[in-house]
């Protein structure tokens, strides 16, 4: 193949990749902000639990940190988002019954506290260094069929969580969910217990943010504090899933691919535009001034358009089509 | 003992009144606006560079200088800027749900920090050059004589505040509509005047304390949001919507840190200073647990 073009596949194959990683996310983020109305600024620290719990199980002995368990993919993701769900429910036993900033406060603090557990703790982690040499699923493939596998991976478990929300969306417990987040009263006043439903909603977008983790994980095949800026992350998440359209499961992939897809190539191009016009440092400047246009982005979707591109498309309700 | 009082306690107290001034506006914004303002820390840094370029601007190195004439013209910029921020990104926001309030500030964290370091660059850089004197006491207490003004400078700024909400009729009013925003309405009260009353006051007290805390450490561009939870964490201690309950929580928050590291028991700290940075979350999550109204009988929503 022309090497020119088998860049591009390759360079396809990650933009997809890395896109679907951020699609569940967004899904699981849906579930909380979409659905529930939970405000949780914490993203990052979620997906950071997810990606050390699977790079802990699944390494080789190493003298550095623990490790050695060399456990099969399926499991460690699995305790990857037992681990995550657990915090989860101590946060929000905390946190639900207060007022929504509440939680967007204590979120933010359990992903800084998470950072300097990572820091600190250097026997479980390696501390700054991070942990390497993380397996990836069909690593020893020949080249390019390998990462076209773990696409597949990748494409499957968001397939797999895209089915499972949709699902749960549109039974009775995603209509008490939207009824909770609209109008809190009278979901009360028609007996359902708002909390348990808040706490099951935090829980389970916690445990999808930690799976999307642990495929990083396996994906980067190395972890370390700084793998993920713990605040640009969370960010990007949130404007994925406001762009797309909060409360809309597909809504929340397409934002996640095309704010993604223009997240990097902005990393092509915005250090070229920043030399062209003679801007000194346009590599490391060029970071901030795309920082600071997808915030942009999306102030003008929360003041113009905030339903987003895809808008919440209500379940008909079963007494309806029958009737 | 003197070791505890010139190490840990002078310190503590020093961090604490930087918490306090900080947390006042935190407070003051989650009262009246109704939402958690994650630009907060944002808004410190801001102010600090622009202090930092207008000591680049006169040449001035004197402590006295840049605290009584560079600090109130930077504390005046910030809070223009600020009040451009509010008109170009809050205000329009102002009949949705707080929620989506929470997001914008979220968001303006970031773009306000990627200005600051596009513009100033991430290497740290210095306010006050040279070595500073130290204060000696009794031949006791032994402290840096820029603690003495820091202190100093957030009490009185502290009086200020307490001037203000106590005998002006714009303080009066932005008390009455962090109790109540309704009632205030409907007595008459111009809100948009005290939300514009509020970010004076948030903005120029973030500046100053940022200002206090470069003197103190260093500038840097992550400065203010290392220091947000904190200042949540006292906001939330001393009650929402209460400012004296952030001054006292500010105070209480700043020693507890610098004491967390004193050997209480045993040789070694009580805690690594790796996780100095905890107590303030922890004793955020305590609070939240079995009084969320905090100490000074605040609003739980």
């Amino acid at each position: 193949m022309d090497p020119v073009l088998y860049g591009y596949m390759l360079y396809g194959v990650s933009l997809l990749t890395v896109g679907g990683m951020y699609a569940i996310l967004a899904l699981g983020l849906n579930v909380q902000w979409g659905f529930t109305g939970l405000f949780n600024a914490g993203i990052a620290g979620f997906f950071g639990i997810g990606a050390y719990t699977a790079a802990i199980l699944t390494t080789n002995p190493h003298t550095s940190h623990i490790g050695g368990f060399q456990m099969p993919y399926v499991v460690a993701a699995i305790a990857a988002m037992l681990v995550a769900g657990v915090i989860a429910f101590l946060v929000g036993k905390v946190c639900l019954k207060l007022r929504s900033d509440y939680l967007a406060i204590a979120t933010i603090g359990l992903a800084e506290i998470f950072r300097l557990i990572v820091n600190n703790e250097t026997w479980a982690t390696n501390g700054p260094r991070g942990i390497s040499q993380i397996p990836r699923p069909f690593e020893g493939l020949p080249e390019p069929i390998n990462q076209f596998a773990f696409l597949g991976v990748v494409l499957v478990t968001l397939a797999g969580v895209y089915w499972l929300m949709e699902i749960a969306r549109k039974s009775p417990w995603g209509r008490v969910m939207t009824a909770i987040r609209d109008n809190e009263t009278s979901a009360k006043a028609a007996g359902k217990n708002v909390e348990t439903f808040r706490m099951e909603g935090f829980v389970i977008g916690c445990m999808i943010m930690a799976l999307a983790g642990a495929l990083m994980a396996h994906y980067l095949k190395f972890v370390n504090p700084q793998t993920t800026d713990p605040l640009l992350a969370t960010f990007i998440v949130f404007v994925m899933l406001v762009i797309g359209g909060s409360a809309n499961n597909k809504g929340a992939i397409l934002g996640a691919f095309l704010v993604w897809t223009l997240w990097s190539a902005s990393e092509i191009v915005a250090p070229r535009l920043l030399e062209a016009i003679g801007m000194t440092d346009a590599g490391i400047r060029s970071a901030y001034v795309r920082i600071f246009l997808i915030g942009l982005l999306l102030q003008i979707f929360l003041q113009k358009n905030p339903q987003g591109l895809l808008p919440e498309t209500r379940p008909s309700s079963p007494g309806k089509n029958s009737s | 003992m003197a070791e505890f009082i010139n190490f840990y306690l002078i310190p503590g107290l020093v961090l604490g009144s930087i918490y306090a001034l900080g947390a006042i506006g935190i407070t003051m914004t989650f009262g009246i606006l109704r939402f958690a303002n994650f630009a907060h820390g944002e808004t410190m840094t801001l102010g600090v560079y622009i202090a930092w370029s207008l000591v680049q601007l006169t040449g001035f190195k004197s402590m006295v200088a840049i605290l009584l004439v560079l600090m109130p013209v930077s504390m005046m910029l910030t809070i223009m800027v600020v009040l451009l921020i509010d008109k170009a990104f809050y205000r329009p926001l102002r009949a949705s749900p707080v929620i989506i309030l929470v997001i914008a500030s979220f968001g303006l964290m970031l773009m306000i920090r990627s200005v600051t370091q596009f513009s100033w660059g991430v290497q740290l850089k210095t306010i006050l050059p040279g070595i500073q004197p130290r204060m000696h006491l009794f031949d006791f207490f032994s402290f840096p004589l820029k603690h003495v003004f820091i202190v100093g400078g957030a009490l009185l700024l502290m009086y200020a505040v307490h001037y203000v909400l106590t005998y002006t009729k714009i303080g009066k009013a932005m008390r009455a509509t962090s109790d109540s925003p309704e009632l205030a309405r409907l007595t008459g009260i111009n809100t948009e005047k005290v939300v514009m009353a509020t970010w004076v006051m948030g903005a120029g007290l973030a500046c100053a304390a940022g200002v206090f805390l470069a003197v103190d450490t260093q500038v840097d561009t992550m400065m203010g949001f290392k220091i947000l939870l904190p200042m949540f964490a006292a906001a939330i201690l001393g009650g929402v919507g209460k400012p004296y309950g952030a001054m006292a929580g500010g105070l209480v928050i700043g020693v507890a840190e610098e004491l967390s590291s004193y050997p209480w028991l045993g040789d070694g700290p009580l805690l690594e200073p790796g996780y100095k940075q905890g107590i303030a979350f922890a004793i955020m999550i305590a609070i939240l647990v079995w009084r969320p109204t905090g100490l000074f009988k605040g609003k739980s929503f």
